[in-house]
């Protein structure tokens, strides 16, 4: 029972982080129709302008954070405009193929630049753990999981409040219909993805302390969050939440009864799953999906 | 003319062992050769299907493990005493065996994840790669893990009155990888380009018409699927003897992205295509090694794939095909007859 109140506060730790790089993802896949290769690469991206920002310019914690979100927003926004903007109307595998191409370019630039022994970000929070009862968890954690949630509210309330947000809710319902009210669809386009990247490289600067930093960090949170998206139906921001919180649990859980080595394959067996069982996703809207 | 042109690639082929003896250059060779096999089998689904598996690595590297397996035996604990057994057999069985149960894998996927098409197809098989190498980098006492098989003996092939010959060094890999290769060229040609074949292309470019018609999309794609993984497994069978240690990094979901490169540039949906595609890419480290360090020849790799993709979005040899059936349509051939064959010539 002790055990099993340690696996539900790593979940919600866990988790936090998972539902951002989810929300970034969905967004993307959702609204653009792009399978972004790249969101593992953002998510790497985020740690090491953390590990930048607090150890080469010798910067607060605290200022590296923004500083992280905001470089993410910027790469994103580049990489769209480059890259997929003169491919609008591309069929969905050439875009993928030429996000797979950015990929491997940029990881290899990051082991280039960086190099491939891992890096640990250090932090201002005391090192002992916050005990409560049986179960007990570091300060950074319970920052990183404060941090995600404030995030995820951010990102909720930018879609859902603000005139921009209803701009990407009318173009991931109908682009032709959206352009033909006004809305500047590339605009959108690009702002959906420098979105969806600071997103995940926030997901990144805040796990980038928790664990270390290397310039393959991120392949695995790309699938994991290719999972969640899965899991939540295609452009649903709270199915992604939701799938994060479920992958996080799946993966406590099966690290923590059945094989630690196994940790990593919950992901992939929740796609595979999902998608025999209920391609749709857990949470879907019926109407506008594959 | 295709015929002859085709013998004379494969004689072209089959010749370079006897002026090429730097051993790094064959080495280079049997290895992108190994690749462009795989890439042939994935140019199956990718261009004759339309189905883009993203985890057909998955198949190359059960290949090779059963391949291994067979040929060193293996003692593994089920449950408490219970135990399966396995004697060595001869590698050459190995081989066989690789390609019948990577093409029984090939079955189970293609039925699984043919419901699904586009994006999730992709993510799926993604997904299925990466836990068939969770599986292989964990399953200690079948696979060693990370400490990788070694010692794979090599293919000895049985000749009549002759005895036996073992294919040990680069001379003889390089003349059994021509032959596998040549064989599944040859085997691929025959089904595209029978009524299987027909159907496979009826439905990458309609679907809902080819089911109009009566094609058996999920028999048509699922064959398409264990021809593919079996010629996967051969090339990962190959791989294993020839390179004769494997670890689960043979699964890397970056080999994957190798082959498609190698048939995307090349061309899909044209059988020549992942044989010039890889060809390219695969001898492209060669060149690039000895003025760039590895890091910087990734990047040109990404980068090639882009302007590939930017430039040449339908491949080398269709876009090549294109111009000469455009010039030959300025002679004397209606325009029409020029038009049909530049669309046979897109997937020959």
């Amino acid at each position: 029972m002790d055990q099993l109140l340690q696996h539900l506060v790593n979940m919600l730790v866990l988790g936090g982080t998972y539902a951002l790089l989810g929300i970034g993802l969905t967004l993307i896949f959702g609204i653009m129709n792009v399978v972004n290769f790249t969101h593992g690469i953002l998510y790497t991206f985020g740690a090491y302008m953390m590990f930048i920002v607090v150890h080469q310019l010798g910067l607060n914690f605290f200022v590296a954070l923004p500083v992280a979100i905001v470089a993410g927003w910027l790469l994103g926004a580049v990489i769209e405009i480059t890259l997929l903007r003169p491919l609008r109307g591309a069929d969905i595998d050439t875009t993928m193929l030429v996000m797979i191409g950015a990929w491997i370019a940029m990881q290899s630039g990051a082991l280039w630049i960086w190099g491939g022994v891992a890096k640990s970000i250090d932090n201002p929070f005391p090192d002992a753990p916050l005990v409560i009862g049986p179960v007990s968890v570091s300060w950074l954690r319970l920052f990183v999981l404060f941090a995600a949630a404030l995030l995820i509210v951010l990102a909720y309330s930018l879609i859902n409040l603000t005139k921009l947000g209803k701009a990407m809710r009318a173009t991931f319902q109908d682009s032709d219909t959206a352009a033909l009210m006004g809305v500047n669809v590339s605009l959108i386009y690009t702002s959906t993805f420098a979105i969806g990247s600071s997103l995940a490289a926030a997901a990144g600067a805040l796990l980038g302390p928790v664990y270390v930093v290397f310039p393959q960090m991120g392949d695995l949170a790309a699938v994991k969050a290719f999972a969640i998206v899965i899991l939540g139906g295609l452009g649903n921001i709270t199915g992604a939440v939701i799938g994060g919180f479920i992958l996080a649990l799946a993966e406590e859980l099966g690290a923590g009864y059945v094989s630690s080595g196994y940790r990593d394959a919950m992901g992939f067996l929740i796609i595979i799953m999902v998608l025999i069982f209920k391609p749709t996703g857990l949470f879907a809207r019926a109407e506008r999906v594959g | 003319m295709k015929q002859i042109v085709t013998l004379l690639c494969l004689a072209f082929f089959a010749s370079v062992p006897i002026w090429l003896t730097d051993p790094y250059l064959l080495n280079a060779l049997i290895t992108t050769g190994i690749f462009i096999i795989g890439a042939m089998s994935l140019n199956l689904l990718l261009g004759f299907t339309g189905q883009l598996s993203l985890g057909h690595i998955a198949f190359f590297g059960i290949g090779a493990y059963v391949s291994a397996l067979t040929s060193l035996g293996f003692d593994v604990p089920i449950y408490g005493d219970f135990h399966i057994v396995h004697v060595p057999w001869p590698p050459i069985a190995g081989f066989f065996l690789a390609i019948v149960i990577s093409g029984f894998c090939g079955y189970l996927v293609g039925r699984l994840s043919f419901s699904v098409r586009g994006a999730y197809f992709v993510i799926v098989t993604i997904s299925f790669a990466e836990v068939v190498r969770l599986v292989a980098l964990n399953w200690v006492e079948l696979t060693q893990g990370p400490l990788a098989l070694t010692n794979i003996p090599s293919i000895t092939i049985g000749l009549p009155g002759l005895g036996y010959l073992v294919l040990k060094t680069k001379f003889h890999n390089y003349y059994l990888v021509l032959a596998v290769a040549a064989i599944s060229y040859f085997l691929i040609s025959r089904l595209v380009h029978s009524h299987y074949g027909r159907a496979m292309r009826g439905l990458m470019e309609n679907e809902t018409l080819a089911v109009a018609v009566g094609i058996d999309v999920t028999k048509t794609l699922t064959l398409a699927a264990v021809i593919s993984a079996g010629i996967a497994g051969a090339a990962g069978s190959l791989y294993a003897h020839y390179i004769r240690i494997i670890d689960p990094d043979v699964f890397a979901f970056i080999s994957t992205v190798t082959m498609v490169i190698m048939v995307v540039s090349g061309g899909k949906g044209s059988l020549a295509g992942p044989v010039v595609g890889g060809v390219i890419f695969g001898l492209l480290p060669v060149f690039l090694r000895p003025i760039m360090p590895p890091e910087a020849q990734w990047i040109t790799y990404g980068v090639v794939l882009i302007v590939i993709l930017f430039v040449m979005p339908r491949g080398i040899v269709p876009s090549l095909a294109a111009k000469l059936g455009l010039a030959r349509a300025g002679g004397t051939r209606r325009a029409s007859v020029a038009v049909s064959e530049r669309t046979a010539e897109e997937h020959a």
